[in-house]
C-alpha cells in the first residue's frame, strides 16, 4: 500500500469516526425532541437555537460532574467496563460500505475502511463482544441491581444473538457471499433485499432492538425494577460512555440493517443519475440517501421507544427462544427451497 | 514471524494469568483475553472464517455464559473447601497423562517438516466450505448430531419431572 | 340494579385471536397513534416568556394596597397575623407621628409587615380578615430564588406602588 492510500484510509477512519460520535451526540438530542413531540410537549430549547447546544452541555455537564468509584467496587475493572462499552460500539462501522467508489483524479477512494470477505461475521463478533462491557462495568460495581442488570443483558443478549443469526443466514442464502460491500453492490438499483427477505428483515429489526437494548427490550436498566440497572453505581462520564454506547450501536445497527436489507447506497434509477450527474455526483447522492435511511431507522427506534412498554423478562425469552428461533428456521428452510425450486 | 512471537508470548502469558488469578471472574476475564490472541493467531495464519468464529463462538457466547454462571455463583476464597487426597492425586495422574501426550505430539511433529499449506486461501469461507462439505461431510454431520444431543440433554434436564413437580 | 349512567363496560376474558397474540399488529396500531400525536401542536407554555391566563379569583402574591389619597390603608390590627392557618405573617406596629399623615390612613400603622413566602398556603384568609381592605392576593406567581432568606419579603415588595409620588 503507498503512502497516498494510507492517507486516504486515515482521513476516512477519521471522519467516519467523528461522523458517528456526532450522530450518537446528536442522537441524544433526537431522542428527547422527538420524546417530546409524540408526548405533545417541545422538548429542550433553551441551550442555543432550539436547543442544538443542548449535548454540548449536557457533555459539558457529564465531564463535570463528580468521579465516584464504590470504595468495595474493583476500580480497576469499573472503569474497564465502559471503555470497553464504548470501544466495541465504535469498532463496528469498520466494515460498513458508506458508498461505492469515487474518483478523483487518478485516485479512486474506497468509502470502506475495510473490506473483509467475513463482513457480517466480524459485526457479529463486535456486537457479541459488546455485552462484556455491560457485564464487567456491572460486576465491578460490587450492587446486586447492577449485577443483576449484567445478567439480564448477558442472557439477553445471547438468545437474540441466535435468532439474528439465523436470520441472516436466510439472507446468505441468496447473497452467497459474506462481504457487506458485495451485498451492497448486489443490491442495485432497486433490487433490494427486503424485497425478497420481508420475514428475516422483520427478525432481524426485533433482534437489533434487543441487541441495542432500546425499549421494549431495555430490561438490563430498567428503571422500575433495578434502580439503573447495569450502571447503577456509575456517575460522570463513565455513566455518559454507557449512554453514548448505547446511541452509536443504535447508529451502527441501522447502518447494519440498511446495508443487509435496505439496499445500503443503492438507489431507484440510479444509473440514470450517473448518466446524467456524473459519477461522483452519482456516488454522493447515494452516501446521502443512504445516511437519510440510517436516520429513519434510528427516528424508528426512538419511536417505538416512546409507543410501547417494556416486556417482562418472562415474556422476553419467550419471544427469543418460542417465537423468533421458529420462525427464523422456518424462514432458512423455506428460503432454500424457493432457492432451489428456481435454481433447478 | 515477529508478530507471532509477540502474539504467542501474550498467549501464554494470559494463560498462565488464568491459572494463577486468584478471583476465578478475574480468571475468566483473563481467559477471554487468550482466546483473543488466538483469534489473532487464526487471522495471521490467514484463517479468516475460523477467526471470527472462534471470536463470536468463544469469546462472544461460551465466554460470556461462564462469566454469568461465575457471577451468579459468587465463588471466593473463605468458601472453598479444601481438596481431598484423592482429587490431588487423580489431579497429579491426569496432569501427567496430558504432559506425556504433548511431549508425544511434539516429538511425533518434531522429527517432521513445518507444515505448509496446500492451499494458503483455505482459511476463506468459500474454500473451507467447499471442502468441509465434500471431502469432510460424514464427520460434519455426525458431529452436528453430537451437538443436537447435548442440546437434547440441557432440554431433559430443565424439564421439570412430572412425578415430582406434581 | 340498572345502571345509572351508559358508563358501565362488561368485561369479558376472552382469551385472544391470532392477531391479537400475534402483537405486531396491536404494535403498528400503537405507532399509528403516537404519530399522530408528533404532528399535534404542543400544549407546553413556556413559563417565563409565555404566560397561561390567571382565573379571575386566582391568589397568588400579596400585595398591600393604598387608599385613593395614596395613604397605606394598613393599621396593623393583627387580624390577618391571627387569621393566617399557616402562620406567615408578623408584623410590629408603631405609631403615626404628626407630618406623616399623608402616609398612614390611621393613628398606628404598620412599621414592619413581613409575609413569608416559603410558609404561605395562598389561602386568602387573610385578606378576608383585613377589616381596612388593606391586604389582597392579586399579584403574580412568586419568583424563585436561591436563599431562604430571601422569601420572606417585608414592606418593599409587599406595599404597592404610591398613586402620587
Amino acid at each position: 500500500m503507498e503512502l497516498a492510500d494510507i492517507i486516504v484510509k486515515f482521513i476516512l477512519v477519521v471522519i467516519i469516526f467523528a461522523i458517528s460520535l456526532v450522530i450518537a451526540m446528536y442522537s441524544t438530542y433526537a431522542e428527547r425532541k422527538i420524546a417530546a413531540f409524540f408526548q405533545d410537549r417541545i422538548g429542550p430549547n433553551r441551550a442555543g437555537p432550539w436547543g442544538l447546544l443542548q449535548p454540548l452541555a449536557d457533555g459539558g455537564k457529564m465531564f463535570l460532574k463528580e468521579e465516584i468509584i464504590p470504595t468495595n467496587a474493583s476500580s480497576f475493572l469499573f472503569i474497564v467496563g465502559p471503555s470497553l462499552a464504548i470501544m466495541t460500539a465504535c469498532i463496528g462501522s469498520a466494515v460498513i460500505p458508506w458508498g461505492q467508489k469515487l474518483t478523483i483524479g487518478a485516485h479512486v477512494i474506497d468509502l470502506q475502511v475495510a473490506d473483509i470477505n467475513v463482513g457480517i461475521l466480524y459485526v457479529f463478533g463486535v456486537v457479541s463482544l459488546g455485552v462484556y462491557g455491560v457485564m464487567i462495568g456491572g460486576w465491578a460495581s460490587n450492587n446486586k441491581y447492577s449485577l443483576l442488570g449484567a445478567i439480564r443483558a448477558a442472557s439477553q443478549n445471547i438468545s437474540y444473538e441466535i435468532s439474528m443469526g439465523l436470520s441472516i443466514i436466510a439472507l446468505l442464502l441468496i447473497t452467497g457471499t459474506l462481504s457487506l460491500r458485495q451485498i451492497a453492490e448486489q443490491q442495485h438499483s432497486w433490487h433490494w433485499n427486503v424485497l425478497s427477505q420481508p420475514v428475516g428483515f422483520i427478525l432481524f429489526l426485533i433482534c437489533a432492538f434487543a441487541e441495542t437494548n432500546r425499549t421494549p427490550f431495555d430490561l438490563p436498566e430498567c428503571e422500575t425494577e433495578l434502580v439503573g440497572g447495569y450502571h447503577t453505581e456509575y456517575s460522570s462520564m463513565k455513566l455518559g460512555f454507557y449512554l453514548f454506547a448505547e446511541y452509536i450501536n443504535m447508529f451502527i445497527s441501522s447502518a447494519v440493517m440498511v446495508t443487509l436489507y435496505w439496499g445500503a447506497y443503492n438507489y431507484p434509477f440510479m444509473d440514470w443519475m450517473a448518466a446524467h450527474i456524473g459519477t461522483n455526483g452519482a456516488v454522493i447522492l447515494g452516501v446521502t440517501l443512504m445516511f437519510a435511511k440510517i436516520f429513519l431507522f434510528i427516528f424508528f427506534f426512538m419511536w417505538v421507544r416512546w409507543t410501547i412498554p417494556r416486556f417482562r423478562y418472562d415474556q422476553l425469552m419467550d419471544l427469543g427462544w418460542k417465537i423468533l428461533i421458529p420462525i427464523a428456521i422456518a424462514n432458512i428452510v423455506v428460503t432454500g427451497i424457493v432457492i432451489t425450486l428456481i435454481n433447478r | 514471524m515477529n508478530t507471532f512471537y509477540f502474539i504467542a508470548f501474550l498467549s501464554i502469558f494470559f494463560s498462565i494469568l488464568v491459572i494463577t488469578a486468584k478471583n476465578p471472574v478475574h480468571s475468566i476475564l483473563y481467559l477471554i483475553l487468550t482466546f483473543f490472541t488466538f483469534t489473532i493467531h487464526y487471522i495471521l495464519l490467514n484463517a479468516q472464517f475460523l477467526a471470527i468464529v472462534n471470536f463470536i463462538v468463544y469469546m462472544g457466547a461460551i465466554l460470556v455464559l461462564f462469566l454469568y454462571t461465575l457471577m451468579l455463583m459468587n465463588l471466593n476464597k473463605e468458601s472453598e473447601q479444601p481438596k481431598s487426597n484423592l482429587i490431588k492425586f487423580a489431579a497429579v495422574i491426569g496432569g501427567g497423562c496430558f504432559l506425556v501426550t504433548i511431549v508425544a505430539a511434539l516429538k511425533a511433529f518434531g522429527a517432521s517438516n513445518p507444515v505448509i499449506l496446500k492451499d494458503p486461501n483455505l482459511g476463506l469461507v468459500k474454500n473451507l466450505g467447499k471442502v468441509l462439505f465434500n471431502e469432510y461431510l460424514l464427520p460434519f454431520e455426525i458431529s452436528s448430531v453430537l451437538l443436537l444431543s447435548a442440546m437434547v440433554g440441557a432440554v431433559l434436564l430443565a424439564t421439570k419431572d412430572p412425578k415430582t413437580a406434581a | 340494579m340498572e345502571p345509572l349512567s351508559n358508563k358501565r363496560k362488561v368485561v369479558d376474558n376472552k382469551p385472544l385471536n391470532f392477531w391479537e397474540r400475534a402483537y405486531l399488529p396491536a404494535i403498528a396500531q400503537g405507532l399509528a397513534i403516537t404519530m399522530k400525536h408528533f404532528f399535534r401542536k404542543p400544549v407546553t407554555i413556556s413559563y417565563p416568556e409565555e404566560k397561561r391566563e390567571f382565573s379571575e379569583n386566582f391568589r397568588g402574591m400579596h400585595s398591600l394596597k393604598r387608599d385613593e389619597n395614596g395613604k397605606e390603608r394598613c393599621t396593623a390590627c393583627g387580624l390577618c397575623a391571627l387569621s393566617c392557618p399557616a402562620e406567615a405573617i408578623t408584623m410590629t406596629a408603631a405609631e403615626r407621628q404628626p407630618g406623616e399623615e399623608n402616609l398612614y390612613r390611621e393613628e398606628k400603622y404598620a412599621a414592619v409587615y413581613e409575609i413569608n413566602m416559603l410558609r404561605c398556603i395562598f389561602c386568602g384568609l387573610c385578606e378576608e380578615a383585613c377589616p381596612k381592605e388593606a391586604i389582597y392576593l392579586d399579584g403574580d406567581i412568586v419568583p424563585s430564588d436561591y436563599l431562604r432568606k430571601d422569601f420572606i419579603y417585608g414592606k418593599d415588595k409587599l406595599v404597592e406602588a404610591p398613586l402620587n409620588p
